[in-house]
């Protein structure tokens, strides 16, 4: 596969939007490769220029600047006659599902075969074998206010596939379903990618979506690409400050360590075999800050100390200091100079 | 008031001249105005085919129509009418009057009906390739079906009230017996029959509508 030409390459692909308060840059200078078969992510905060950048793989935002390269032909040099054939060729996904509210969803998977002009017969043939596929062939008569979200992503899937794309653009696809839902949801996608081989690309907020399926992963910032990669390698060593910031969570940025108060904890061989850390945080619900940690042995037994940051906040740093009393952990405050 | 053959003979031709003058003004001003409002909509600066200076120039004439009241546009247009028909009173006269005025009411409710669609499911069908005819044929119009005909019932009563007020200029209908027989005459009992003709047909025309498109709508479970 890695021998075949990329299906889709971005070559400095930049986009400015003009608003009354002057050109705001959304997209700077994005090169990009996305082999055939993969299933490729596309990370960032919101704002990011995310959107932005999968709305330029279809066209539905022209480029100001650059190539966008799809099956060899540049898509931004193309007539808009030869911009919505293209399309045909890749189908896409919303957050909001966006299905036709007046017709059955049966009607629904046949709409992009209307467009692209096949007979209404074939059209039902083929939207009734993609409702099998996604689990839903005995709601083909069924609107969609009849169904569940997930069950509307499963018909907009369907919907998506119904051209026989080459390429699935998922924009922010499971984030307005609960974990379950986006879970299966993201199970089908890949099923999909596996068994007809199209190209998958998951744009998301979420770091759980790019864990669950991506094979790659682009992290996006401020218009630029910040890091580019295996999803493994990203995880195993997020280099941008972006990429930790997205694979570390945030709960740890919420909660000021600055100048807070720092406790010794002292081990004398019976906590060293109990997960007293593990245990603080989650009895506290409070993050804590691991300064220093050494253990040794000594005459078979494990002797150690650490020393941890306490949040800033009062209520948190008081909840710490009394559940290790209340375990009879030996602990003692140590201030900065201490160390 | 006698309530006689005639009177009733009377009042039987002035309901179907109200019918008449109001179904072929609807008629003739969504012929005219449903497309205007697809052009509102469709060639606007976030439109699916962006031509504002069109855009911009249509909703100046349109608000021009609008802000004139009728019966002055009445006087205005009736001289239109002498030539296309031939005469400028009775009620084939005051279609033409009728669908002038109601046609730039039509094409902005027509506007608002395709502006609550959902830009999401525009967005969708442009990703599959649609066209801006496609779109407009199988995406804002049966997607709007339910808010056009709610639309077209405030259209139709609109006309409706419109149509009585021609009364005033030789025109036909309910609303010139409530004119010729309450008003210059004084007969108060043959006005009231006329108003309360006119609010029963108002109420039939917005209870068709509504039903319609509650019964047509699929987003109600």
């Amino acid at each position: 596969m890695a021998l075949e030409e990329p299906i889709i390459r971005l070559r400095n692909v930049g986009k400015e939007f003009k608003t009354a308060n002057g050109p705001v840059v959304a997209l700077e200078d994005i090169n990009l490769d996305i082999e055939r078969g993969e299933i490729f992510g596309i990370i960032g905060l919101s704002g990011a220029g995310k959107s932005t950048l999968v709305r330029c793989i279809n066209m539905l935002e022209t480029p100001t600047s650059g190539q966008v390269i799809f099956e060899g032909e540049n898509l931004a040099a193309q007539s808009d006659r030869q911009k919505r054939m293209a399309r045909r060729s890749m189908g896409m996904i919303f957050q909001q599902f966006n299905l036709l509210a007046q017709r059955n969803i049966l009607k629904n998977v046949c709409f992009p075969l209307e467009i692209a002009g096949v007979s209404r017969q074939e059209g039902k043939k083929r939207a009734m074998e993609l409702l099998e596929l996604v689990g839903l062939a005995d709601r083909a008569g069924a609107y969609p206010a009849q169904l569940s979200g997930g069950q509307k992503q499963r018909v907009a899937i369907a919907r998506a596939l119904a051209t026989n794309p080459k390429v699935i653009l998922c924009d922010e696809a499971t984030s307005a379903l609960d974990p379950n839902t986006t879970k299966a949801i993201l199970a089908l996608l890949k099923e999909i990618n596996q068994t007809i081989g199209v190209t998958v690309i998951v744009i998301t907020h979420e770091m759980a979506v790019i864990e669950a399926i991506c094979d790659r992963v682009a992290i996006i910032d401020q218009s630029h690409i910040a890091e580019l990669g295996t999803v493994s390698e990203i995880f195993s060593e997020p280099k941008s400050r972006i990429g930790r910031q997205l694979i570390l969570g945030d709960a740890v940025n919420q909660v000021k360590f600055s100048d807070s108060r720092q406790l010794r904890i002292i081990f004398d061989g019976r906590e060293s075999t109990e997960p007293v850390i593990s245990n603080l945080v989650l009895a506290c619900k409070v993050p804590i800050n691991i300064m220093y940690a050494a253990t040794k042995d000594i005459n078979g037994t494990a002797m150690g100390q650490m020393i941890i940051q306490i949040p800033e906040d009062e209520t948190d740093a008081n909840r710490i200091i009394n559940y290790l009393k209340s375990i009879q952990v030996p602990f003692e405050e140590v201030t900065k100079n201490d160390i | 008031m006698t309530f006689d053959a005639v009177t009733v003979a009377m009042l039987k031709t002035a309901i179907w001249e109200t019918f008449y003058m109001v179904a072929l003004s609807s008629l003739f001003a969504y012929v005219i105005g449903l497309p205007l409002g697809i052009v509102l909509v469709v060639t606007d600066t976030d439109g699916i085919y962006p031509i504002p200076w069109l855009q911009k120039i249509l909703g100046l004439v349109i608000n021009l129509l609008r802000s004139v009241p009728f019966l002055i546009l009445l006087f205005i247009v009736l001289p239109l009418s002498k030539i296309v028909i031939g005469t400028r009173i009775g009620s084939p006269a005051i279609v033409i009057p009728l669908t002038i005025a109601a046609a730039p009411y039509i094409a902005r409710v027509v506007e608002s009906s395709f502006r609550e669609i959902d830009a999401g499911v525009i967005e969708a069908a442009k990703s599959m390739g649609a066209s801006t005819w496609q779109i407009i044929w199988k995406v804002l119009l049966p997607e709007s079906r339910p808010s056009l005909l709610l639309g077209a019932a405030l259209a139709v009563t609109t006309i409706l009230s419109y149509s009585a007020m021609a009364g005033f200029t030789g025109g036909g209908g309910l609303g010139a017996v409530a004119i010729n027989y309450g008003y210059y005459r004084y007969e108060p009992g043959l006005m009231w029959i006329a108003v309360i003709l006119l609010v029963v047909m108002v109420q039939i025309i917005q209870e068709i509508g509504t039903q319609l498109s509650k019964k047509g709508d699929k987003r109600i479970r």
